[in-house]
């Protein structure tokens, strides 16, 4: 029985050996920081953005798709959220503008890739331009300060501390995880989303509706993006218009460390889950170990290799 | 009353036509074996059947029941009763064997949550009685993959028994397939027709389609170019009969074309 269930999670479970390693090595090196709980905390605060698009991210990968827009997006949800709040004073309002904002980009990415045909790295790759080029022309460049949001009860709810101690924003990174995780694979549209990957001309045949569905996975990464965007600016109390920009790479990272295959139809949402958490907790590690910055980005491409290699030879073996 | 009536159907690809006038009918209880070579209109025939296209012109009825084009889908048609067998083309071969068996119809509450346990346990049930899966590593939650051709097509065969189709499409169900792997499928259409349903087989190999079917239809680039009952027809007169399409054909396509 545990060896069945091993076989079947031996993509997680290494996985989960990798994450221990490193951060038993991060323990070693340097123990002052890595016993005590603070840099832990401080991970739950910034990891968050991360594991909420690297969730999104995830199940366009499984569609057989990509996105490359959701950074911009990021940016375009938060001016929608600033300027919301500006207007209204209402943070609800702000939020609820923020994800009409993303779920409209995430509709013309799906409609065109689905509609036109273009690749969706190159619809996406061009919408990225589009939204960015957009938000700077709206915001004129400017940030823009959210100042007094620290006294509204939806900011403690976004980005307070839960019992004094733990950012609310991890706990919304966990509950979206395992709201996707049971939406992609105990849900009738997941299912739908894995056979659209897998074969779209059978999932075709076998009467899924694959524009419905496609478009459907476009416009949630497109809120997801966007609520990571509106956790962003909350926890900074400012939006300013390059937000996201670095997160693109951050995020597929995630994805593929966590054992996402590039082809469609299959996924995993516990591997993203751990992926985010290595890649977001890495630099500060890294820097913690006594290394300087310049070792961050290597260290990265030596995890991103080490891990898709183990999941390509785990694979080949089924 | 017929099971399904189609009059005149014709299907145009842009410029490219499919069918030209097609006439094709399936009475209750009756194998009817659809012959024709590479191009000649029966997968397209079969795809309008089961809804994944739409007829371009043309009358088409089940059970008597008119289908307006514009809305059928293969979810319709499984609502009527037709279930079709596109061998393995119809699974996702990452996905497990109990996603591949529902697909389209998992048992769901009312929030669209799949009831997990009550798939694998009808895919464990389905996997004993039609298709012979008893032990063997072969789970509900192996992947399509990890089986052979034979197994792959015995889901697709599986399915469709278990959805009790009133008529089940097969199209192409022997091509590559080990001699003992066709005759379960062969067997599979007697076992359709000993229920009281109907079957459509595709095929290519006479010697397949012949001892199983009780009406040929043969078509020809787009056109019905023959019709014959069993009784009417030895199997080396229907071989002969498709040869001499085949030559003409290529007859036809050799001789450059009249007029401008």
């Amino acid at each position: 029985m545990l060896l069945s269930v091993f076989k079947k999670y031996k993509m997680q479970c290494g996985l989960i050996v990798i994450a221990s390693l490193i951060m038993i090595l991060f323990m070693a090196t340097s123990p002052k920081t890595f016993l005590r709980p603070q840099i832990y905390l401080a991970f739950l605060s910034t990891v968050p953005f991360i594991g909420i698009m690297a969730v999104g991210i995830t199940v366009v990968l499984v569609s057989a798709e990509i996105d490359l827009s959701f950074p911009a997006v990021m940016a375009f949800a938060g001016f929608a959220f600033a300027t919301g709040y500006e207007f209204t004073g209402s943070l609800l309002v702000g939020v609820v503008m923020a994800c009409a904002a993303g779920a409209a980009v995430g509709t013309l990415n799906g409609l065109m890739v689905t509609k036109i045909g273009v690749p969706s790295i190159i619809i996406t790759l061009g919408m990225q331009f589009l939204i960015r080029g957009a938000v700077n022309i709206l915001a004129g460049g400017m940030a823009k300060s959210m100042r007094g949001i620290v006294e509204s009860p939806v900011f403690h709810a976004l980005v307070g501390k839960v019992g004094g101690v733990i950012p609310a924003q991890s706990l919304w990174w966990l509950a979206i995880t395992v709201i996707v995780w049971f939406m992609l694979f105990r849900h009738k549209f997941g299912d739908h989303v894995l056979f659209v990957g897998d074969n779209q001309e059978t999932a075709r045949m076998m009467g899924i509706n694959v524009v419905r569905t496609k478009t459907l996975v476009f416009i949630a990464m497109g809120i997801l993006a966007a609520f990571a965007g509106v956790l962003n600016t909350c926890r900074l109390q400012t939006w300013w218009p390059t937000m996201g920009e670095g997160y693109l790479m951050m995020v597929m990272a995630a994805a593929f460390v966590g054992g996402t295959s590039m082809f469609g139809g299959e996924g995993t949402i516990l591997g993203t889950f751990i992926g985010a958490f290595l890649i977001g907790s890495l630099e500060a590690g890294i820097v913690a170990a006594g290394l300087s910055g310049f070792w961050t980005r290597f260290v990265y491409g030596l995890l991103i290799l080490i891990a898709v290699t183990v999941h390509a030879y785990l694979r080949k073996r089924e | 009353m017929s099971l399904v009536e189609m009059n005149n159907i014709h299907k145009r690809f842009g410029e490219v036509v499919a069918l030209r006038g097609v006439d094709f009918e399936v009475d209750d209880n009756e194998v009817v074996g659809l012959i024709g070579d590479n191009g000649a209109g029966k997968s397209t025939l079969i795809k309008i059947l089961s809804g994944v296209f739409p007829l371009t012109e043309g009358e088409f009825y089940v059970k008597g029941q008119r289908i307006n084009p514009n809305r059928y889908s293969v979810r319709e048609a499984h609502g009527l009763g037709i279930e079709t067998v596109y061998q393995e083309r119809a699974l996702g071969v990452k996905q497990s064997l109990w996603r591949n068996v529902f697909l389209g119809r998992q048992p769901a509450n009312r929030l669209g949550f799949i009831n997990v346990k009550e798939a694998r346990q009808q895919t464990e049930a389905i996997m004993r009685e039609f298709l012979g899966f008893t032990g063997g590593g072969v789970s509900p939650d192996s992947k399509i993959r990890t089986l052979s051709g034979g197994e792959r097509q015995g889901v697709a065969i599986g399915r469709a028994m278990y959805f009790e189709a009133d008529l089940v499409v097969l199209d192409e169900p022997t091509s590559a397939l080990s001699v003992k792997e066709v005759g379960k499928v062969l067997n599979f259409i007697r076992q359709v027709k000993e229920r009281g349903k109907s079957c459509v087989y595709i095929s290519h190999t006479i010697a397949n389609i012949y001892p199983v079917s009780d009406r040929f239809v043969i078509l020809d680039r787009g056109a019905v170019a023959g019709e014959y009952e069993r009784k009417s027809i030895s199997e080396s007169e229907l071989v002969d009969v498709l040869t001499h399409h085949a030559v003409k054909a290529e007859q036809e396509s050799k001789t450059p074309p009249r007029g401008g």
